[in-house]
């Protein structure tokens, strides 16, 4: 261990996810569950914690056991190990905040099929020590939560006019109530959460050209 | 036009490159080319150059909307007149004021909006200003409701411009009909604003309806299951719809103009309507006691957007299909589908712009299987004579 905690190397593993390896716009991972839980923010910040919690301890885990799995059954352990942790989330999800563990519903569980996870299990944690991958999972599962995040704040701004459930736009603009407002109600919808991510990606690229293939 | 080309030939140095206003030079040059000839010619290997160019064919497709266009306005204060009970009072002009001063800003605002948005992309990517913006500027106003406010429409216009077109490249290189991508980016975003049946007819608050007045569409009608519109009215063009989709008879005009012109696909028209009314007769034999399925299949073709879409959505040369064989195929599936979205699915009262983006995205499906069966053909057709 002659490689201090916080080396540059280190922090690497915690920043390239953010922006030139991220896990949703460059790599294009866990879309199915950016374009679900992102239609309002409270959902998109449980589900955010929720993977990285889950991302980064088992990356734990599965770096401590790297040297006693078996090759060829790998993928059985690592399944195991991340079905455990998912369901630990979502039984501290029903205990805590029980409204958000609703709205959800099946997408916690569906963590366990998240190839994000997968991924980094697969890719990192397998071949690195404890504290590399740990760092490597709080890196890629924030890389994630920062999009989600971003969707979510536009989508709950735009479709509903509020922010983590908190009024934006106030109530006398709304054509409604004689105003000249109304909620884009196709924010609300997937397929522009998709368009959403897709301006992300466009906005990420212009300003990162390394990430431009030929 | 001496005093036009002077204005031109003395702003020309000051958008040269390193000169002051150089950022403007994509600006100058798409006015310019808006009414002369630019005199660069190519300067290496042989090229033919045609006489029409993109600016001359969106002209023609502009002047072949004019007629929608002016009966849309007339229709509008038409249709306002009507419902407060005042149209034998009031006389031609003044309906057509009315319309026009109603028309005019949604317009305006469409072009102003998407140019704008052209422009800048044009000094940003450092290509000329491209024209097909022209013909979708125009469009956009006539897909919509009357009553649309002016804000959703340069929210709209700016979404069709940017995710519908220059995400993909610009004109010439988008998948969907941009006017279209503006009118169903709105249908999903504000449904209160695009449907219904108090968006159709301009009212002011303090006017009084007359009584039975109900401002529905005859599609909103029949889909409700009562059929009373008359067939000239709907021909014609004197029921509520969007401004410029209600009149058949100008819309044939318009058709006439692009089919004599050459511009627009007489085979994709013909074959769009013949798909509805192939969906229309099926729908007739099974319809039972269905009040729309029942609707005689001929009239579906004057009611709704169907005759607009046939005319100049459909016949987007950038969206549809390229080959001869696979316009018959597009027109025809895009007839069948728009009825078939119409009568059978009551959350969509209109089946025609569903029914051309779908097949917008299948165009090039289309394209590429008469290709190879082209190819597929001629290599049978060598085996036999090679044997």
């Amino acid at each position: 261990m002659s490689e201090p905690l916080f080396s540059k190397k280190n922090l690497k593993l915690l920043s390239d996810p953010l922006n030139s390896s991220n896990p949703i716009t460059v790599q294009v991972l866990g879309i199915c569950s950016a374009l679900a839980v992102t239609a309002q923010l409270k959902p998109a910040i449980v589900m955010s914690i929720s993977v990285i919690a889950v991302v980064a301890l088992g990356n734990v885990i599965i770096s401590l056991l790297r040297n006693t799995i078996p090759n060829r059954i790998r993928i059985i352990v690592q399944l195991v190990v991340i079905a455990a942790l998912v369901i630990l989330v979502d039984q501290i999800l029903k205990a805590y905040v029980y409204d958000v563990s609703k709205q959800l519903s099946v997408f916690v569980g569906l963590i366990i099929t998240n190839c994000i996870l997968m991924g980094r299990l697969e890719a990192f944690a397998l071949g690195n020590r404890p504290w590399q991958s740990f760092l490597d999972g709080i890196g890629n599962g924030s890389g994630y939560a920062a999009i989600l995040i971003i969707v979510a704040f536009f989508r709950e701004l735009l479709g509903s006019g509020s922010v983590l459930g908190f009024r934006i736009i106030p109530e006398s603009w709304y054509i409604a109530n004689g105003g000249f407002y109304a909620n884009n109600g196709m924010m609300i919808l997937p397929p522009m959460a998709l368009i959403t991510i897709g301006i992300i990606i466009w906005v990420q690229r212009s300003r990162n050209r390394k990430l431009i293939e030929n | 036009m001496k005093f036009i080309k002077d204005i031109f030939e003395k702003t020309h140095p000051l958008v040269q490159k390193g000169a002051k206003y150089h950022w403007l030079h994509s600006v100058h040059d798409g006015f310019f080319t808006l009414f002369f000839v630019q005199k660069n010619t190519s300067k290496s290997g042989t090229h033919i150059h045609d006489y029409i160019d993109l600016k001359r064919t969106m002209g023609m497709v502009v002047l072949a909307l004019v007629p929608a266009i002016l009966f849309g306005m007339y229709n509008t204060g038409f249709q306002h007149f009507k419902a407060i009970g005042e149209l034998a009072s009031t006389g031609f002009f003044e309906i057509f004021l009315f319309g026009l001063i109603k028309v005019v800003p949604v317009i305006v605002v469409s072009y102003v909006v998407g140019l704008g948005i052209e422009f800048v992309f044009a000094q940003i990517r450092g290509h000329e200003i491209q024209e097909g913006f022209l013909v979708s500027g125009m469009l956009i106003p006539l897909v919509m409701p009357i009553e649309t406010p002016l804000w959703m429409i340069a929210l709209a216009t700016a979404f069709a411009v940017i995710i519908g077109k220059e995400v993909f490249g610009g004109t010439g290189m988008n998948i969907w009909n941009p006017a279209l991508v503006a009118r169903a980016f709105l249908f999903f975003a504000y449904p209160a604003q695009m449907s219904g049946n108090s968006v159709w007819v301009p009212l002011n608050e303090t006017d009084k309806v007359i009584d039975g007045y109900s401002g529905a569409t005859p599609m909103a009608e029949a889909a409700a299951g009562n059929i009373n519109f008359s067939v000239s009215d709907a021909f014609f063009g004197f029921i509520p719809g969007s401004i410029g989709e209600t009149s058949t008879l100008a819309i044939l005009l318009g058709a006439v103009i692009l089919i004599i012109t050459g511009i627009g696909s007489w085979k994709i028209m013909v074959s769009t309507v013949a798909g509805g009314a192939v969906m229309g007769i099926i729908l007739n034999i099974f319809a039972g006691d269905n009040v729309y399925m029942s609707l005689p299949f001929w009239q579906h073709l004057i009611i709704g957007g169907f005759a607009f879409g046939a005319v100049f959505m459909a016949t987007d040369p950038v969206s549809g299909t390229q080959t001869e064989k696979g316009k018959w195929i597009y027109g025809f599936l895009i007839g069948l589908l728009a009825i078939l979205i119409r009568v059978v699915n009551p959350a969509y009262p209109e089946g025609m712009m569903l029914a051309i983006l779908l097949m917008n995205t299948f165009a090039p499906l289309i394209d590429h299987y008469v290709v190879a069966a082209h190819i597929n053909r001629r290599l049978k057709r060598a085996k036999i004579s090679a044997n």
